[in-house]
């Protein structure tokens, strides 16, 4: 059997491998962006010279000839589903007899005046990031739209190169439709920090020309003209699905899946940030396109293709992120803003760069999610008290077993809890701290 | 780039170049005083004064140690004639002829004291100037440099490393030419200092042709080209002049140290206040390596300002070295006992075991016998218990010196380490082929020592051990192990060629708590972690799999975990599942049972 994967991120790499590893069948994956897998997340960190670009191919080239996994890279142009076959865009024909779409997305672009002029990208792909570095020489200001991780990261890019940024934030604060308000502001104090030209409750309304078809300045919704050399467009991504337009696949803003991550053509499936489910969890979009559950899809179309029928579980949700020096962790279910039965308990450090934030359910105690910035939790620990739905009471006087900062860091888990006992009454202990043994015997069910 | 920093970076470019420069500045004066201060024998002080008379170049100066020591050489060789001809002719009663003969073997410690004593110049009349304006310039202006970076915001800094010329490291093209030159360098000069004889060398030689055998060939490497472990493209100039001053230094040090005798001469003074006597190279060579340490530990400290492990373990090192590896044996020298490193463990410490040092330990009281007690202990026993408890890091990023030095003036160069699965194979290779030869050195030294035999099994035990010291102590762990740092990274000893770091890697492997785990599936796979591990272990491929990282040659400098920018990786140690360190998944898995961490 030949399955052929199209796209050669994080899902369709994950598909194949895990294909690998439960069969003998013929893989293909077709990219016509680079030769070999890499991480796109850190494309940032070439452009910052962190790493070369072979550094961000988390395998070393003779990883693919081993595992029998061909690699080619080729644009597709046409997919015929009733003959099973590929037309790349030299005309060559590529038979399948399970395709699986990993296509991802592409940047954003919601009609702006001057959004096709020369010097006007989003950032998404290898290209992208050779367009930007081609662009950077002798830039004197960037004008960055959209409030989301893509621009932040692009801000800390041009930063990086002393290029001065202008950060246009739709909100009142940084990414205020994920963080809760506390966080978000910490962001937005933490970018100004930095000396970006975070200008918020602003938009994009156009971009003008120099004359030559290039970028000179834009206008911003609150009528400033910013002059400037670059603009970043990251106000979001979207299905990269335009050259399936047209055909009997059935898509709305992607490609719609069902459980089994299938289309409605038969064999062929779609995964990843293109994929749209039919039927999403409780409480979870029906496109997620992050990292972590396009490594999911990928895990879960490789069982099914492979005979085995799993339905797809992104399982609790998780999340991390990096804004410029702050890391950022998610486990759960954290709203920007809290429904009617959520109560949280937020402590921020005095610094205010590090806070740990936890959520739970009024009437039960329940817990129900975990938001941390500048301090680093066990995803493990965090897993297991959200699926027990373990009492917050119980998780506050264990909390230690959840830090998972490198050794000799402060913990505050015990300030946590003296702010709970503040805001309740209550007297509660800390009663275990940070340490593996502690974690290991509470992951294995030993009373602690 | 802040002014200060300008100014720093300027300084300390000056007094690098007078530091160079200072080996041309002073001239060599052949007189007779200076050669009676050079040779304690007075039938060769007498020799030499008569020949340097007659071939007319007694009180003669030379400009500089390169045309000195050659015209030096064949004075000893007439000197040792004349005396032959002496002994030849019949000596005076009494007077034994190993008095009046000069062996081959004293050419070597004549030259060099001879250098030393006819050092005549600025340099020799005023080395309080030339260590003011080299390391007290040189300091200066690192520090300089430095403290304006105590001003950023805190966090990772390693922006444009790949883009710097003095970090971004080599092609493969001129690494090859670097560890070519190197080896086959060291090989032919090994042949001269040998004495002409080729049996070491060429074992040397076909040992490591075999192992290059074994790795390309029967473990299919040549196959299996390493595609990220040096760039197709770049290459750092910067960084080959930084490797090529380094290499040239060390070679100076251990194998001409005859040519620095101007620095030698200008850390006289510190030596005397310290030890009372005066410096040797080896002197020099502990008192620059003690203040790059803690010049470039105050650099990691406004690196790291944020993270406290880094804070702590660098201030450990720089305490290490500072205390134990250069204060306390200068004073134990001035108080009349051995020189004695009580933080350097055998095989390392690879003389530990000689004659020489036994008989000196126990020929020096109680103290020397109790730092008799103490070597054995710390190789019987603190190595594995410890390491056992904390992994080998309590040794090589917390306390070794030369862990100390790659940890402060290594940290620029650690993204340089190969991370290919064929250095791997190399690695394991050489390592323990390191280690076993340094075991085999050792049981034949203490074979004859206690037996009083010359030989092992046909086998002179002092050309093995002085082999050793060559090939080893000064080729690898020197020349190779830190000129290359900015060429292969900066754990090129500890990683390949440190016997130390592979028994403690073993221990490490198969009996120890420490390993470092990975945070559920939060890895994305972006490659810091393995792209700043020193050591070259791909970091990246245990976390994204989820699987905790148990390596022999981890030395948990903790900078994986620290680069990390989804926090998803920790140094930890547990006896909870010891046995299954290095098994445990803890990435997210969907299985037909659905999904779950492991």
């Amino acid at each position: 059997m030949h399955i052929v994967i199209l796209g050669n991120g994080i899902s369709g790499v994950t598909a194949a491998r895990h294909i690998r590893k439960l069969s003998d069948h013929q893989i293909t994956i077709i990219s016509a962006e680079t030769d070999h897998f890499f991480s796109r997340t850190a494309l940032m960190y070439v452009y910052m010279g962190h790493m070369r670009f072979e550094d961000i191919k988390p395998y070393e080239d003779w990883f693919w000839e081993k595992n029998r996994i061909n690699l080619l890279n080729a644009y597709i142009q046409e997919v015929d589903f009733n003959k099973k076959s590929l037309t790349t865009s030299e005309g060559n024909q590529i038979a399948y007899d399970k395709l699986v779409l990993a296509v991802g997305s592409a940047p954003n672009k919601f009609g702006w005046p001057g959004q096709d002029l020369e010097g006007v990208r989003g950032l998404y792909s290898y290209q992208d990031l050779q367009y930007m570095e081609s662009h950077s020489d002798g830039l004197e200001r960037a004008v960055i739209v959209g409030g989301g991780l893509i621009g932040i990261e692009m801000a800390e890019m041009f930063h990086s190169r002393h290029i001065p940024v202008t950060f246009l934030v739709r909100e009142q604060n940084y990414w205020n439709m994920v963080l809760p308000k506390e966080e978000s502001s910490m962001v937005s104090r933490h970018i100004k920090e930095h000396g970006i030209d975070l200008r918020l409750s602003t938009e994009l309304k156009e971009i003008i020309d120099d004359g030559t078809g290039k970028v000179s300045a834009v206008i911003t919704s609150t009528g400033k003209r910013i002059d400037c050399g670059y603009v970043g467009l990251t106000a979001g991504v979207h299905p990269n699905t335009g050259f399936l337009k047209g055909s009997a696949l059935e898509m709305q803003k992607g490609i719609l899946v069902d459980d089994y991550l299938q289309t409605n053509m038969p064999d062929v499936y779609a995964i990843g940030d293109c994929a749209q489910l039919r039927t999403p969890r409780a409480g979870r979009r029906p496109i997620e396109a992050v990292w972590y559950t396009g490594r999911m899809m990928g895990e879960t179309v490789a069982h099914n293709i492979c005979g085995q029928e799993i339905a797809y579980d992104p399982g609790i949700w998780f999340n991390s992120a990096k804004f410029m020096d702050i890391e950022y962790q998610v486990y759960g279910d954290v709203k920007a803003h809290a429904p009617e039965n959520h109560a949280s308990i937020y402590w921020e450090h005095e610094d205010g760069k590090k806070s740990i934030r936890l959520i739970y359910d009024k009437e039960t105690g329940a817990i129900l999610g975990f938001n941390l910035m500048g301090v680093r939790y066990r995803h493990e620990v965090c897993e297991k008290w959200l699926a027990q739905a373990t009492h917050i009471e119980e998780v506050l006087q264990n909390l230690g077993l959840a830090n998972f900062d490198p050794e000799f860091y402060r913990e505050y888990e015990t300030q946590v809890v003296q702010l709970y006992n503040q805001q309740t009454g209550k007297s509660l202990q800390l009663k275990s701290k940070r340490g593996l043994n502690k974690a290991l015997q509470f992951l294995k069910g030993v009373a602690s | 780039m802040h002014i200060i920093q300008k100014l720093g970076l300027s300084l300390f470019v000056i007094a690098l170049l007078i530091f160079t420069a200072m080996l041309g500045i002073d001239n060599h004066v052949l007189s007779a005083d200076n050669i009676r201060k050079a040779v304690d024998n007075e039938y060769h002080q007498n020799a030499l004064i008569s020949q340097a008379e007659e071939q007319g170049i007694l009180d003669k100066a030379y400009s500089t140690s390169f045309a000195f020591v050659p015209a030096f050489k064949v004075l000893l060789k007439d000197a040792q004639k004349s005396l032959k001809a002496q002994v030849k002719e019949g000596l005076p009663e009494g007077v034994k002829k190993s008095q009046v003969n000069l062996p081959n073997w004293k050419f070597k410690d004549y030259t060099f004291a001879a250098t030393r004593s006819t050092n005549t110049g600025p340099v020799a009349s005023n080395p309080q100037l030339f260590l003011l304006l080299t390391f007290g310039l040189g300091i200066l202006g690192g520090l300089l440099y430095i403290l304006p970076k105590f001003n950023l915001i805190p966090g990772i800094k390693h922006d444009h490393i790949y883009h710097r010329s003095s970090t971004r490291g080599l092609s493969f093209g001129w690494r090859a030419i670097f560890l070519g030159v190197a080896t086959i360098g060291t090989l032919l000069y090994g042949v001269y200092y040998m004495g002409d004889q080729y049996f070491w060398p060429a074992l040397t030689a076909i040992i490591a042709l075999l192992i290059i055998g074994l790795v390309l060939f029967y473990q299919g490497s040549i196959r299996r080209n390493p595609s990220k472990s040096a760039s197709p493209s770049i290459t750092g100039w910067l960084g080959i002049l930084t490797g090529v001053f380094l290499i040239g230094f060390y070679v100076l040090l251990y194998w001409a140290p005859q040519h620095i005798t101007s620095w030698i001469i200008m850390v006289d003074p510190v030596s005397k206040m310290l030890n009372g006597g005066a410096a040797s190279q080896w002197f020099l060579y502990g008192l620059l390596y003690t203040i790059v340490i803690l010049v470039m530990g105050v650099r990691m400290f406004a690196k790291y300002r944020h993270n406290r492990y880094h804070l702590i373990r660098t201030g450990s090192v720089m305490f290490f070295q500072t205390a134990f590896a250069f204060l306390l044996p200068e004073i134990l020298v001035r108080l009349n006992y051995p020189y004695f490193d009580f933080k350097n463990i055998w095989p390392l410490n690879y003389t530990f075991f000689f004659d020489w040092n036994l008989n000196n330990l126990m020929n020096s009281g109680g103290l020397g016998l109790f730092m008799l007690v103490w070597g054995i202990v710390l190789v019987v026993i603190a190595v594995p218990v410890i390491t056992y408890f904390f992994g080998k890091r309590w040794y090589c990023s917390w306390v070794c010196g030369c862990g100390g030095l790659a940890e402060t003036l290594g940290d620029p160069y650690r993204q340089l380490s190969d991370k290919s699965l064929r250095a791997w194979r190399f690695e394991r290779w050489i390592i323990h082929g390191v280690l076993a030869f340094a075991v085999i050195m050792t049981a034949m030294v203490l074979y004859t020592y206690f037996t009083g035999e010359k030989e092992v099994l046909s086998f002179n035990s002092n050309n093995v051990r002085s082999w050793y010291g060559f090939v080893i102590g000064a080729g690898f762990a020197g020349v190779v192990g830190t000129g290359f740092y900015p060429l292969m990274g900066n754990r090129v000893w500890c990683r390949f060629g440190c016997p130390l770091a592979g028994y403690l890697g073993l221990v490490q492997r198969f009996k120890s708590r420490f390993r470092i785990t990975t945070n559920g599936g939060q890895c994305i796979s972006c490659g810091n972690c393995s792209t700043y591990c020193e050591m070259g272990i791909d970091v990246r491929w245990y976390a994204q799999r989820g699987q905790d990282i148990v390596r022999s040659s981890c030395v948990g400098c903790g900078v994986c975990s620290a680069v990390c920018p989804r926090g998803v990786l920790r140094l930890e140690n547990s006896s909870e599942d010891v046995n299954q360190r290095a098994t445990a998944i803890r990435a997210l898995h969907i299985t037909e049972e659905g999904v779950s961490l492991s």
